[in-house]
């Protein structure tokens, strides 16, 4: 059963990545004689949107499964939680890869000026860079040979990466900052819940999951 | 026991502001869902057909020695990627939010350092020179371009007609502010309403142009008509739309974009690779194109040049 859940799932969020690439190399909207023009007059700027925005809302969602879980009392949805976490890292390699190919056309003089110059990029590249590890350490195996404590050290660098993320998107706009700043209310809720429950140890998981093993 | 009186309307009869601003757009919502219930226009709803412009052929354009050679951009394009904030910060979205703006009656406010200050009407102003058709390239500062063959005629046709005093050392453009037609004006993204300026001797330069139309026709309304200019060598945030008043002053204007960012919105803000400002300003993406392209200096218009003689472009940008 779960499996087949997953699977659906899993299809769900590659739904963004279908439908960018249909309307990428699909038929105009408006007009059908015509291929490739579903993007709009400028598709590698709305590639660059689309795929970002996902990979930031594949953060927020992998970040959600925790406080969802616990304040829901369903601790099954950690089973979805590296699905989640390594779709926001395929999102943030297709952004980064549409940066690189289609908007820089590899020119590395371009990129490198711009991961050095422009903070708006330094600090995007940071945050795709934070996932690397996460994603290289996702596995069953690496948690063992990490050891669970170690492993979930690591993978706090999620936070880190989150938080550049919505830095990259508020630094990029040029004045309309409503879209990055709800993306960082939505974090900012996230992150504070995780400070709430450090802050409070009688909220802790353990302390927490005592009365429920007796309930179940 | 205190009994409210009540005062004729309940609260839950007033129409939501948002919703009365909006009625047109509710309406047509309602309408598209009627539609879609009653099992027609499926195929609106999936390809909903392209905004009307209304707009109307214009006789007797000139071809002009300014024009480029270069591929023309398809008006769709045009039409359908538009900065324009005053209706929203996303450029598909002026197409449809502009289709109702009013551009009649119009008339446009000439004042400051001239000998007396005037209300001219739009059409007055139409016929101070014969319509040239321009084909220019457009650059935008986020790093794209167009070509586009911009209908008009040279400003300076109107600033000679204006008379400005030997102080006027600057002209400030000032675009409408109408938030009741204008639902970007409603949210304080921009300083509004928006304004842009050129030095006196660009604003006389032949090549800056007051324009009306393009591709034959009037200008549609998400390209800034009723009236707008284009300054082809500067950024098109320069180029402002909607224009009700032009003054002109002996001190330098602020601009809208100047205001908003001074570090990456110059005064001048000429199209210059050399000078990175928001982006890296080196290459450009022409609509239509896929591979970038070098961005030229001045965007490829040397006549100006002499303009700028003697001065730090990096510093001045």
């Amino acid at each position: 059963m779960i499996r087949w859940i997953k699977f659906g799932v899993f299809l769900l969020c590659l739904i963004p990545f279908a439908l960018l690439l249909w309307k990428f190399f699909g038929p105009h909207p408006t007009d059908t004689t015509t291929w490739g023009a579903g993007l709009g007059p400028n598709p590698v700027e709305a590639l660059e949107h689309g795929t970002g925005d996902w990979a930031l809302r594949f953060l927020l969602i992998t970040l959600a499964i925790t406080p969802v879980r616990r304040l829901l009392h369903f601790p099954a949805l950690i089973r979805f939680r590296r699905m989640f976490g390594l779709f926001a890292f395929f999102y943030a390699c297709l952004h980064f890869a549409t940066y690189l190919g289609l908007d820089k056309f590899l020119n590395l003089h371009e990129i490198l000026a711009d991961v050095v110059k422009r903070k708006y990029i330094t600090v995007g590249f940071l945050a795709f860079c934070l996932l690397v590890p996460l994603a290289a350490t996702s596995t069953a195996g690496w948690i063992r040979r990490l050891g669970g404590k170690r492993w979930q050290a690591l993978h706090r660098l999620i936070y880190f990466s989150a938080i550049a993320g919505v830095i990259h998107y508020l630094w990029l706009v040029k004045v309309d900052i409503l879209e990055p700043v709800e993306y960082g209310i939505v974090l900012a809720i996230l992150l504070a819940y995780r400070l709430f429950v450090w802050l409070r140890p009688t909220m802790s998981p353990t302390a927490v999951a005592r009365p429920k093993v007796a309930v179940d | 026991m205190l009994i409210k009186k009540f005062d004729g309307i309940r609260s839950s009869e007033i129409t939501d502001k948002d919703l009365y601003l909006n009625r047109r757009k509710f309406l047509a919502g309602v309408g598209l869902g009627a539609v879609a219930a009653a099992g027609f226009g499926a195929k609106e709803l999936f390809a909903p057909s392209m905004t009307a412009l209304a707009t109307e052929k214009i006789d007797g354009i000139q071809k002009s020695a300014f024009s480029t050679s270069e591929k023309i951009t398809p008006i769709n394009t045009v039409t359908h990627y538009n900065n324009y904030y005053e209706f929203s910060t996303e450029k598909e979205e002026p197409a449809g939010l502009a289709k109702n703006f009013k551009t009649r009656p119009w008339t446009v406010t000439i004042d400051g350092a001239v000998p007396k200050k005037q209300k001219l009407d739009l059409d007055t102003i139409l016929k101070f020179a014969p319509p040239e058709e321009r084909i220019y390239r457009h650059r935008c500062v986020e790093g794209w371009s167009i070509v586009v063959p911009w209908i008009g005629f040279s400003l300076s046709e109107l600033i000679k007609r204006a008379q400005p005093l030997g102080k006027a050392k600057y002209v400030e453009f000032t675009s409408i502010y109408d938030p009741g037609q204008m639902p970007g004006q409603r949210r304080q993204v921009l300083d509004w309403p928006y304004k842009e300026g050129l030095r006196m001797d660009e604003a006389m330069h032949p090549l800056t142009l007051l324009c009306f139309g393009m591709y034959g026709e009037s200008l549609p309304n998400q390209d800034g008509a009723p009236l707008r200019i284009v300054v082809p060598w500067k950024y098109g945030f320069k180029s402002a739309k909607a224009i009700v008043k032009i003054s002109f002053t002996d001190h330098e204007p602020m601009t809208t974009w100047n205001l908003a960012n001074p570090h990456d919105f110059g005064f001048y803000s000429n199209v210059n690779p050399n000078v990175e400002r928001y982006h890296s300003q080196a290459y450009e993406r022409r609509l239509g194109e896929f591979r970038p392209r070098p961005t030229l200096m001045f965007n490829g218009y040397d006549q100006v040049a002499s303009l700028y003689s003697g001065m730090d472009l990096a510093k001045n940008y």
